[in-house]
């Protein structure tokens, strides 16, 4: 069984994990046409290779970011999503 | 007599038959360029030289022929889905592989069997009347079965009551039917071949040329070739090539595995299929169960196996045929299926004027084979998209206007 490090309760088995995707920016609420929706919700990257995406640990419902390589199956890092948010908007402020 | 039938083997008064001529060197233009030998493309190349006469035709593949999903399918063939859309396209499949071997002069094996979708709850017992229903409507033979016709239909199936899912029904669909997959991937070839179309193997396509989003030239590993068109039909890095094109598409590449057991005596004539058990089996025609489960529960490109999967699908096994405990698993695989969020498939055109797509066949690309082929030849050749492909094309995503089939595929996803 292939094992995730949750950054809310250690080492468990992938079973007990959802993908939700990778992660990418949200068309502004207000602004956004039908366009720009249908692109967010089902165009995807699908990319080969290393990806970085939602996971929620089903038992917790904790949602945190992964970091793997979908050609190699590594799971390269984890992180709370909060250190990815607090960057974003570091980059956006500077 | 081995001996005598191995004179034979060595002999060179019989030569097997190659299936499609070997074509020496690509030619510096092709009216159409097929990415993909696949079923599907094969198909295509085959409709395009037999019914509108377009021979100068190229079908390419990186590997060698039907190596990808063509080969990893546990070969059902159904057409009991759950749109009007989704059954009229699968019935035409259908009925084109009844005739198929007659059509190709090729034998599929082509064995019509019945096809069981087990209903272990209330919600799957109304989906089934729902399939049934919207089925017999567009003239489907599909019915809804209750255990005491399960037990005359299928005797082997453990109908106790004391299981964690007892069955309650199921969804009966009489022209559910198995083939050789191979055998359809070669048909369709050496009837292309026949008619002119080169088939080149072991090519890998590396990039398009365009001009004024017009494709005019495709980049391969052995020298650029000029074309009038492209069919990409490469399910399973559907993206990846699309990515070369230029475009995205809402698909998720899904490892998806399966297995045989050893061969045994016939014993399970019809092809079992329980959704909220996430398994599927039948008997193939040299005697191993075929077995298929869920697809994985995220994205990946590997096809590489697990014991989860067979953990998972042999406790549901056991519980609708217990004593398939004591078979051996004889082999196991995985394809990467092209998973849309709608489990319907994406044909038709896309935003490059003169590049057609066939992708998004997630789980029930083997069953669409011959309708593909025939109308994504129908689409090549007029460039205008047949009604019965009008509902699945790309454009449906940025219409959101999608043909919802989850219902009806397989297994729960």
């Amino acid at each position: 069984m292939k094992l995730i490090s949750c950054p809310l309760n250690g080492l468990r088995n992938i079973s007990e994990f959802i993908c939700g995707g990778e992660v990418k920016a949200m068309p502004d609420p207000i602004s956004g046409s039908d366009h720009d929706w249908a692109e967010y919700l089902f165009m995807e990257n699908n990319t080969k290779g290393l990806v970085r995406e939602w996971w929620m640990h089903v038992p917790t419902s904790y949602w945190f970011i992964v970091e793997r390589n979908t050609e190699t199956e590594e799971i390269i890092t984890t992180y709370p999503a909060s250190k990815l948010f607090k960057q974003q908007k570091e980059i956006r402020e500077t | 007599m081995p001996f005598g039938l191995l004179k034979y083997g060595f002999s060179k008064a019989h030569p097997s038959e190659r299936h499609f001529k070997k074509p020496v060197s690509l030619k510096p233009s092709y009216d159409i360029v097929i990415v993909g030998g696949g079923g599907h493309g094969l198909a295509t190349a085959y409709y395009l030289a037999k019914y509108w006469g377009i021979t100068n035709v190229a079908v390419i593949e990186k590997s060698y022929l039907a190596s990808g999903n063509t080969a990893r399918n546990t070969a059902i063939i159904r057409s009991n889905y759950l749109t009007p859309e989704g059954v009229r396209f699968y019935d035409e499949s259908v009925k084109l592989f009844q005739d198929l071997s007659n059509e190709l002069d090729y034998n599929i094996l082509y064995s019509e069997r019945g096809h069981l979708t087990l209903a272990h709850t209330d919600a799957a017992i109304r989906t089934s009347r729902w399939r049934a229903e919207v089925n017999k409507h567009l003239g489907v033979n599909s019915e809804v079965v209750y255990p005491d016709e399960l037990a005359k239909l299928c005797p082997h199936l453990n109908l106790s009551q004391d299981v964690r899912f007892p069955i309650m029904g199921a969804l009966y669909h009489p022209p559910g039917a198995i083939a050789r997959h191979d055998a359809v991937a070669w048909g369709y070839a050496r009837g292309a071949s026949d008619c002119g179309v080169e088939i080149h193997t072991h090519t890998e396509v590396t990039g398009f040329n365009f001009e004024n989003n017009r494709v005019v030239g495709v980049k391969t590993n052995r020298g650029d070739i000029r074309c009038g068109k492209v069919l990409q039909a490469v399910a399973g890095l559907s993206s990846d090539v699309a990515k070369l094109a230029g475009f995205k598409l809402p698909i998720k590449s899904i490892p998806l595995q399966a297995c045989v057991t050893e061969p045994v005596k016939p014993f399970l004539n019809i092809i079992v299929v329980s959704g909220s058990l996430h398994v599927y089996v039948s008997q193939s025609s040299r005697g191993e169960l075929v077995m298929g489960a869920s697809s994985d529960s995220y994205p990946l490109y590997s096809t590489r196996s697990t014991l989860e999967f067979k953990e998972e699908l042999m406790t549901h096994l056991l519980e609708l045929f217990p004593f398939a405990g004591k078979l051996k698993i004889l082999r196991q695989w995985a394809g990467i299926t092209d998973m849309t969020p709608d489990f319907s498939p994406i044909m038709g055109f896309t935003p490059i004027q003169n590049y057609y797509i066939d992708a998004g066949w997630g789980t029930w690309g083997f069953k669409a084979t011959p309708v593909c082929g025939k109308r994504m030849a129908e689409t090549l050749a007029t460039e205008k998209l047949p009604d019965l492909l009008k509902p699945f094309e790309l454009e449906r995503f940025y219409r959101f206007e999608q043909v919802g089939e989850r219902g009806a595929a397989s297994v729960g996803h």
